[in-house]
């Protein structure tokens, strides 16, 4: 069974997908209402795989929620936990729980997190993992041991098209390309006309680009990104927009920017679709959409 | 190569000791001498602050290369001050401890806490080059290692946490990668950088590490 996700992707649509970050503990009251509030508005939803290296409930517990409710997950996995003992046999359990979906990223680092004498493991990186995706499809393990009954994943990784130097990004982002990456999430986009350019670029390879959308919630907040996050770059014009909106505007205004930014992309077909980040604020996932001038119907809007 | 060791918090070295009255201190010549954490200044540094602490102090020696198997006749010359003493303090690093401890039926303690196997770059800054992995890749990657120099020992290239040359842990430190990248690329040999490197084989010498040269 291919994956939903992975039809879509091949249909020429312009994708939306969205993420949703799993508790700090077992109340999951939070996140099921996320993923009922977004799993028809989006084409699919990430769940974050200890974002930030915090400890909380795993990506794939989230997943398996979105699945029981009827949404289409991606598992984010990253490298920065499990061996690749652990990796290939979460792969496993994801395949059999009919999750399709995963995204392949290396993991922040263990020290920027909330157990920061943890053991940072890194065994695989974000482009080995990609690889043991696709050898356990072909029906061996990575020590080259038969699989009884394989996977198959829509697999994805993601780039950062404002990294400074841009040229290791894009070399890594074209062994990722070699090593079967089918799509890609970026990380925020905010400069257009540097996004176009990148797209040029990106348009050789034979993979589905969906833009990161960051939503801005203040003027502080987009400037700590600016200074604070690596490949983040919020232009001085945007930062001046949030600055000038009324006194309690600014999220409002960080949803116009938002939503423009996507009906520009999705108007001049820039990319492939865009991946909404509302880091903490999903509630207005659905207003972001709707900015962007797509339908508040939930079961046409991502359509 | 250089063993690169920093002295431990004193209340933990004093935790140590806790039991023990008579002590008899122990530095090293060669790295720990360097490094400015044993020798015969921080020895008899670590003697003054024993004494403050009302311990009796038997003897000190600096010898001169503690990892080494001529330690045992260095042991064996202060044998008269170190016959009747609770325990040995030593300043060096791990390899000098073990090595003292192989010849002296008596508890070994460690003053230092053993950093890294690094180099100088200049005087007090030393860096880890070599993580001992047991399969060298400088010949690809410019003569850094990515698995000693990358925070996450990747092998196929930048996380996305660099930032203008500078790694995301710290913005002090450098991409070990984009060091790679502009190095390869001055040697016009970038075509390295775009190799996929497999996994990496942990247990070239699993671990006790082990072995006996042909």
């Amino acid at each position: 069974m291919t994956s939903k996700f992975k039809q879509l992707l091949g249909s020429g649509k312009f994708m939306v997908t969205s993420e949703i970050s799993p508790p700090k503990g077992t109340n999951i009251e939070k996140i099921i209402h996320h993923i009922d509030l977004l799993k028809d508005r989006v084409d699919a939803l990430n769940v974050t795989d200890h974002q930030s290296s915090v400890m909380r409930f795993p990506s794939l517990g989230g997943c398996l929620a979105i699945k029981e409710r009827g949404g289409e997950p991606i598992l984010q996995m990253t490298c920065r936990d499990r061996n690749r003992i652990a990796l290939q046999a979460e792969l496993l359990l994801a395949y059999s729980r009919n999750i399709r979906n995963v995204l392949c990223l290396t993991g922040d680092a263990v020290i920027v997190g909330d157990n920061k004498e943890a053991k940072g493991v890194f065994d695989l990186d974000s482009l080995q993992l990609l690889r043991t995706i696709r050898q356990m499809e072909s029906g061996k393990d990575l020590g080259g041991n038969d699989l009884d009954g394989t996977i198959e994943f829509c697999a994805g990784a993601i780039v950062t098209p404002e990294a400074k130097p841009i040229e290791p990004q894009l070399i890594k982002f074209e062994k990722k390309v070699e090593a079967g990456a089918e799509f890609f999430q970026t990380q925020a986009i905010y400069d257009l006309d540097n996004f176009a350019k990148f797209m040029q670029y990106a348009r050789q390879s034979p993979v589905k680009i969906l833009a990161g959308i960051v939503l801005l919630s203040s003027a502080k907040m987009a400037k700590y990104m600016t200074d604070n996050v690596p490949g983040i770059f919020v232009p001085q014009y945007l930062i001046d927009e949030l600055a000038s909106s009324p006194k309690g505007g600014a999220l409002k205004k960080g949803i116009e920017i938002a939503g423009r930014m996507i009906a520009t992309l999705k108007k001049e077909a820039l990319c492939d679709g865009v991946h909404i980040m509302a880091i903490g604020r999903e509630e207005v996932v659905p207003d972001i959409l709707q900015s962007a001038g797509f339908s508040s119907n939930p079961t046409q809007s991502a359509t | 190569m250089k063993s690169i060791t920093k002295q431990k918090p004193f209340d933990e070295i004093k935790q140590q000791l806790d039991n023990f009255g008579r002590v008899y201190i122990m530095g090293c010549g060669t790295c720990a001498t360097m490094t400015k954490t044993g020798g015969k200044e921080e020895v008899l540094g670590m003697k003054k602050r024993l004494e403050e602490l009302d311990k009796l102090v038997t003897g000190w020696t600096v010898i001169p290369t503690a990892c080494d198997e001529m330690t045992e006749v260095a042991i064996r010359e202060v044998d008269g001050s170190i016959r009747n003493v609770h325990c040995i303090l030593v300043l060096a690093c791990a390899l000098g401890v073990h090595r003292v401890s192989l010849y002296i039926d008596k508890p070994v303690i460690p003053a230092l806490d053993t950093l890294f196997i690094g180099v100088e770059d200049s005087p007090g800054y030393f860096h880890e080059v070599c993580a001992q992995c047991g399969h060298c890749i400088l010949g690809e990657t410019a003569g850094i290692c990515p698995l000693t120099a990358c925070h996450k020992g990747l092998l196929n290239g930048p996380c996305g946490g660099t930032n203008n040359g500078k790694c995301e842990v710290d913005k002090e430190k450098d991409c070990a990668w984009t060091l790679i990248y502009q190095r390869l690329k001055d040697q016009g040999r970038l075509d390295l950088m775009r190799k996929y490197h497999r996994p990496k084989n942990y247990q070239v010498v699993p671990r006790p590490k082990i072995t006996r040269l042909a």
